[in-house]
């Protein structure tokens, strides 16, 4: 039997992760608050463990939660700093 | 494929009449085509024919005119000479055309139109069984689809005047741009019929929106999934059920629209549950919710002219809904009592201290319908009552009233605050004629941050 593919035909393009830093001393971190009642508590105390370590911190936020990051944020972020952390709490 | 000049005639070889006319063909020194070779079917099949024989002239590449069966002025007509066909009756019917035929109807569709479709073919082997391949494969949400063959999608896309290459819409997460083929390949799968298929574009267009969100409806962790409203006459043009059991089982149109727009979020978006579909505990009808509002015996106008669209257009409305569950009031004559019920439960929508964060639809039953209808209470009337009835004093909605962590900050004490958003509330009709319930759908995040609801028209 043949049939018609239903998804999207794609292949998801794959990039190399740039290498993992020694130490965060001296690097710029990015701090992305996806706008979650008190993730900015979480994320200033994460703020301020990083500064400990002799990181400089970005913050940055989406508008909604509920959307995606716009472009202009995504853009903002991999061209001021040199290390992020993804993570999501709820 | 070229046409003869002249007069032409598609016949074959079973039917009386054709074989009645022949001699009025060599008389006429019309060009035969005969159905029962493969460049004569393939002519008949591009040529439109339904019935043989069918009698055309030909003038400069081009039809001028076409008679079917036997008539003598109709041929006369087309041949622009009389005086043929002596001793034959004035007129016989013809017959159907074999490009008709159960069979070989849908082998030409793939022969001739199968190039239209882009999509990559996938070859099962003989070993396969093709309901487990599909299933392998991911395709299906988890209940059996119907495998989505070239002659399948084609009568699909039958369905719609659209161009399968068309772009509905880009489809979160992934962001996709789905053609009018791929939804067609995916209201298959659905078990669609090809008629439905307008009414599953134009929900795939809806969700799409930024105001819909189906990114966010998707990747919630809430228990929501798209729910679809249909309102104007492409209700009762494809059979949908808006009377007994209309949220439940049994309505294909019902059954398969909804589920359609799933798979193509699923399929062509690529969300999956587990990967961004993130819900805690989903409900039910993420398999798909599809139902239509009965205009017919509503009190109220209908929804989507509520919503600013004429009557006579067909539309469908998104909204991001959780299970439905029911409003049950026996005993309410009166529309101030049956309101008050309503409100009691609205209240409870999402949780009984949250106010303004989610939005809810109202499925109202014809037996409730009644109480308002009778009373002259119109939509709006009832929307504003409502609203007085659900505002809520903010003693008993921070957090630790009544012994419940959960709710506002100390700050919204001694405030009112309305359990719904400015136009929040939605409210439709439909379910069956015995029982004194109603329905509720709650909402998920409402507004701009989150799910709007969304109404597009139905096209051709």
């Amino acid at each position: 039997m043949k049939v018609l593919d239903p998804t999207s035909e794609r292949a998801p393009a794959e990039r190399a992760r740039v290498a993992r830093p020694p130490a965060l001393a001296g690097l710029t971190v990015g701090l992305l608050d996806i706008s979650k009642p008190r993730g900015n508590v979480f994320l200033d105390r994460v703020e301020e463990l990083l500064r400990g370590r002799g990181a400089a911190v970005r913050r940055y936020a989406k508008p909604t939660f509920t959307k995606p990051a716009p472009i202009d944020v995504r853009h903002e972020i991999s061209t001021q700093c040199d290390v992020v952390i993804e993570a999501l709490a709820d | 494929m070229e046409l003869p000049e002249g007069l032409v005639a598609v016949v074959k070889a079973d039917c009386p009449t054709c074989r009645l006319v022949r001699p009025v063909l060599d008389e006429l020194g019309a060009h035969v085509v005969s159905e029962d070779d493969d460049d004569g079917l393939e002519l008949s099949y591009r040529l439109g024919v339904e019935t043989v024989p069918t009698l055309l002239r030909v003038r400069d590449g081009k039809e001028e005119q076409r008679t079917v069966g036997w008539s003598r002025r109709g041929w006369e007509a087309i041949a622009e000479t009389a005086g043929f066909g002596a001793g034959l009756p004035e007129s016989r019917p013809g017959c159907g055309s074999r490009t008709l035929d159960p069979g070989v109807a849908d082998e030409l569709a793939v022969r001739f139109q199968g190039h239209r479709l882009r999509s990559r073919r996938v070859e099962f082997s003989i070993l396969e069984d093709e309901a487990e391949a599909m299933y392998d494969r991911g395709w299906s949400d988890g209940l059996p689809v119907v495998a989505p063959t070239e002659a399948r999608v084609l009568r699909m896309l039958g369905g719609t005047a659209r161009d399968p290459q068309d772009v509905v819409a880009v489809v979160p997460p992934d962001l996709v741009p789905c053609t009018v083929e791929k939804a067609a390949i995916n209201a298959v799968l659905a078990g669609c019929r090809p008629e439905y298929l307008p009414v599953v574009l134009a929900a795939v267009e809806a969700a799409c929106t930024d105001e819909f969100n189906a990114h966010g409806v998707l990747a919630t962790t809430m228990p929501v999934g798209p729910v679809v409203v249909v309102n104007g006459p492409v209700r009762r043009r494809i059979g949908m059920n808006s009377g007994v059991n209309v949220l439940g089982q049994g309505n294909r149109a019902n059954s398969t629209i909804g589920r359609a727009l799933q798979l193509v979020i699923r399929n062509v978006g690529g969300g999956r549950p587990g990967g961004v579909d993130r819900a805690a505990h989903g409900n039910p009808g993420k398999v798909g919710v599809c139902f239509p509002e009965d205009e017919e015996g509503s009190p109220w106008e209908p929804f989507h002219v509520w919503r600013g669209f004429d009557a006579g257009a067909s539309t469908v409305t998104l909204f991001a809904g959780e299970g439905p569950r029911g409003i049950v009031d026996q005993l309410s004559r009166d529309p101030e009592s049956l309101a008050r019920s309503f409100a009691a439960c609205l209240r409870t929508v999402q949780h009984p201290k949250l106010p303004m964060i989610f939005d809810a639809l109202l499925v109202v039953g014809p037996e409730h319908g009644r109480v308002f209808r009778e009373a002259g209470w119109s939509r709006t009337r009832l929307l504003e009552r409502l609203d007085a009835l659900l505002q809520l004093p903010g003693d008993e909605l921070v957090r630790g009233a009544g012994g419940i962590a959960e709710g506002l900050p100390p700050s919204v004490a001694g405030a009112t605050l309305p359990k719904f958003r400015p136009g929040g509330l939605l409210v439709v009709h439909a379910g069956g004629g015995a029982g004194l319930f109603s329905t509720v759908f709650a909402g998920w995040a409402s507004g701009p941050t989150g799910s709007q609801p969304v109404t597009r028209e139905v096209g051709t």
